[in-house]
């Protein structure tokens, strides 16, 4: 008979309090599991640089974490825009009248010969939103290249839309499933948020897949027909879509606002990559060693900000994310310390009722050692099978609340979703806990005086 | 077998000063006898199966069992030899609740050097006449049942010396006969040798040697009594 059949049995023996004190550890540990895997879903949420397709955000002066938040997530509200003529500095020569590269393409290199050394810029605008009165989602002016050579999208259903049809978006994977929009139904944007006046309908021509970036949950109208709504272009204030007009509406919607009418909330670059020579087989420098000059010129001019967003998301994880994380962190070890204490609670109060099993055990020829273990034993049963079960009910809990997470965050999130840190040190960990709570019980079994216990009526 | 040679043991009183509790010049077993070992309460038979168990320590002597000095080794030597050369039979049986009858054979082999032998652990409930309470907890069976399996369980590790400590005190009459004749025939099956303790004057005649510990204590531990020792 093994020693831990022996500190099994024990537990068995009082089943009423072992199950309370297991189900207190339980409780500790899925309050761990769920707390520790809500973290890690926080801390994807924002943790996105990579996924990105861009490396610098370019917009109005002002806070550099508001450009990161509304450009980047679709959080905040943009304060200013940036001027038309602005965002053509980031475009080589074809795309101007007078045939002279803008200042910064050269950090851009649209027009590369050298397909992979090419970068982007890409314009978006904000200040409309859709949804209903329990969720309202952010709505992006923005061409068709932002799906096509910057994020490389796939869609669920349908395809990105053509820059000629002026009315037409596609929306992310949360909006559609929320508002229950499909290819071929209509969108119909309200200016500054839900309530405000409705714009002209966009037809939905496509679906993005769920990628859990904000893109989930925004809807992208094409740049040219977010530039015709009205009070979205400098001077520009006719009504687009006034009740008995339709050839008028129809002509206006092919009639694209003039450049010197447009703005832009921000710009989406991904930056060349510069250098290099393939003749000589000398790779060129990654678009990443270039951002930082690119930065560092724009911010020298008043005109504008640029930002490098996986900085930014950095700065952003230290303020908010890791301190979210330290105090949960703090909370979930405080809680399985509590759950521990309870372990020793519970062995201690039963040691002066098992002196006597002890003695009984210490005649038959157990050591000293032989007794403490199989009271360390049984503490670290009582913690790892408690542990274990609170495991379990932690990821059931996350299983159950997966649908809501990721409608909310547009994380993907299940039984299975771990937070591995902590996990991967789950079992050792309660090993050391049961050891450290069970070390008091343990040694009173220790002490434990076998010819006067043996005497004393059990 | 045994052998103790001037064992002095007194205990601390509370108000200070010790309390001589044993003080034997000499007592012998030999190998496979049965000896009854009588005397009042309070005169000290428990501490004596107590030092010669080596759970407790005498204060002065020597107790040899199979030419080794138990009162000379230190606590965990002490704790093997008791394992692998001792069996205990309590008054209260001892057996541990959560553990059924099988296992609390088995507990007496998990700390034996031996290794833990379910058939033998088996062949002894049989033997006790027990076979059909094997997965039985403690308190499941009747008194007599309990202390047939603390019996099966003293002799799990194949001791040389049983001890038995009042075994009938908690039985009714009519199975005082059975478990002491249960002990005897076990320990004549196994050739071990044998130290009961009783008050029990029915018990005492059925052996042929009986120490009375009153006669071979000369601590002072008020006054002997004479004749033969009767029940209390």
């Amino acid at each position: 008979m093994s020693l831990w059949k022996i500190a099994w049995r024990s537990i068995q023996q009082r089943t009423l309090a072992s199950s309370l004190t297991a189900v207190s550890m339980a409780l500790g540990v899925m309050l761990v599991v769920a707390v520790l895997v809500a973290g890690n879903i926080v801390h994807d949420s924002f943790s996105i640089g990579n996924r990105l397709g861009y490396n610098i955000v370019v917009g109005a002066k002002g806070g550099r974490l508001d450009l990161l938040l509304n450009s980047v997530y679709y959080l905040s509200r943009p304060i200013e825009n940036i001027p038309w003529e602005y965002y053509k500095e980031f475009l080589p020569a074809s795309a101007h009248k007078d045939g002279k590269a803008g200042k910064y393409s050269g950090y851009v290199l649209e027009d590369d010969p050298n397909e992979k050394a090419r970068g982007l810029a890409i314009p978006i605008c904000l200040g409309d939103f859709l949804g209903d009165e329990k969720e309202s989602f952010r709505v992006v002016g923005t061409p068709p290249e932002m799906f096509t050579k910057l994020m490389k999208s796939k869609f669920s259903s349908g395809e990105v839309f053509k820059s000629s049809d002026f009315a037409t978006a596609v929306v992310g994977a949360e909006v559609a499933s929320h508002l229950h929009l499909k290819v071929g139904g209509d969108i119909a944007p309200m200016h500054g948020g839900i309530g405000g006046e409705v714009h002209m309908p966009f037809k939905i021509t496509g679906i993005l897949e769920r990628t859990g970036t904000p893109s989930d949950r925004a809807a992208f109208v094409n740049i040219e027909g977010f530039f015709l709504i009205p009070d979205h272009a400098r001077g520009h204030v006719e009504e687009v879509h006034v009740p008995g007009q339709p050839e008028e509406k129809e002509e206006m919607l092919k009639t694209p606002l003039p450049e010197d009418q447009r703005e832009v909330t921000a710009i989406l670059i991904l930056t060349a990559s510069l250098g290099g020579d393939p003749a000589k087989g000398i790779d060129p420098n990654p678009p990443e060693a270039v951002a930082p000059e690119l930065v560092k010129t724009v911010n020298k001019e008043n005109v504008a900000q640029a930002i490098q967003p996986v900085q930014e998301i950095n700065v952003l994880m230290g303020y908010l994310v890791q301190p979210l994380e330290l105090i949960m962190d703090a909370l979930a070890v405080m809680v399985v310390i509590v759950a521990g204490i309870g372990i020793l609670v519970s062995i201690y109060n039963s040691m002066s009722e098992r002196r006597h099993e002890i003695a009984v055990m210490r005649a038959l020829g157990a050591r000293r050692n032989t007794v403490m273990l199989i009271v360390l034993f049984e503490s670290i049963l009582l913690a790892m099978g408690g542990g274990l079960a609170g495991w379990f009910a932690g990821h059931l809990l996350i299983g159950l609340a997966g649908p809501f997470v990721t409608s909310s965050t547009g994380i993907a999130v299940g039984f299975l979703q771990f937070a591995p840190g902590f996990e991967l040190i789950l079992i050792p960990g309660l090993i050391v806990l049961a050891s450290l709570v069970g070390f008091l019980p343990a040694l009173a079994a220790y002490r434990t005086d076998v010819g006067k216990a043996l005497t004393a009526t059990p | 077998m045994l052998q103790l040679k001037n064992v002095k043991k007194s205990f601390e009183e509370p108000g200070g000063g010790t309390l001589p509790i044993l003080d034997i010049p000499q007592l012998e077993v030999a190998v496979g006898e049965q000896v009854v070992l009588v005397g009042r309460s309070g005169c000290g038979k428990t501490t004596l199966l107590h030092i010669i168990a080596g759970i407790i320590r005498p204060d002065e002597g020597s107790v040899t069992i199979d030419n080794i000095d138990i009162a000379r080794l230190p606590e965990a030597a002490r704790d093997r030899l008791r394992a692998d050369k001792l069996g205990y039979v309590f008054q209260t049986f001892n057996l541990l609740p959560g553990f059924s009858a099988l296992e609390n054979v088995l507990l007496g082999m998990a700390f034996a050097s031996r290794h833990v032998d379910t058939a033998r652990a088996t062949h002894l409930l049989e033997r006790v006449g027990l076979s059909h309470r094997l997965t039985h907890r403690p308190s499941m069976m009747s008194v007599g049942e309990q202390q047939r399996v603390a019996v099966a369980r003293a002799l799990a590790n194949k001791p040389e010396l049983l001890l038995a400590d009042e075994p009938t005190a908690n039985v009714d009459a009519r199975h005082q006969k059975q478990i002491i004749d249960l002990i005897r025939e076990t320990c004549r099956e196994e050739k071990v040798a044998l130290l009961l303790v009783t008050h029990t004057a029915d018990v005492m005649a059925q052996f042929d040697r009986v120490e009375n510990l009153e006669q071979i204590n000369r601590a002072v531990n008020g006054p002997p009594v004479s004749g033969s020792p009767s029940a209390s």
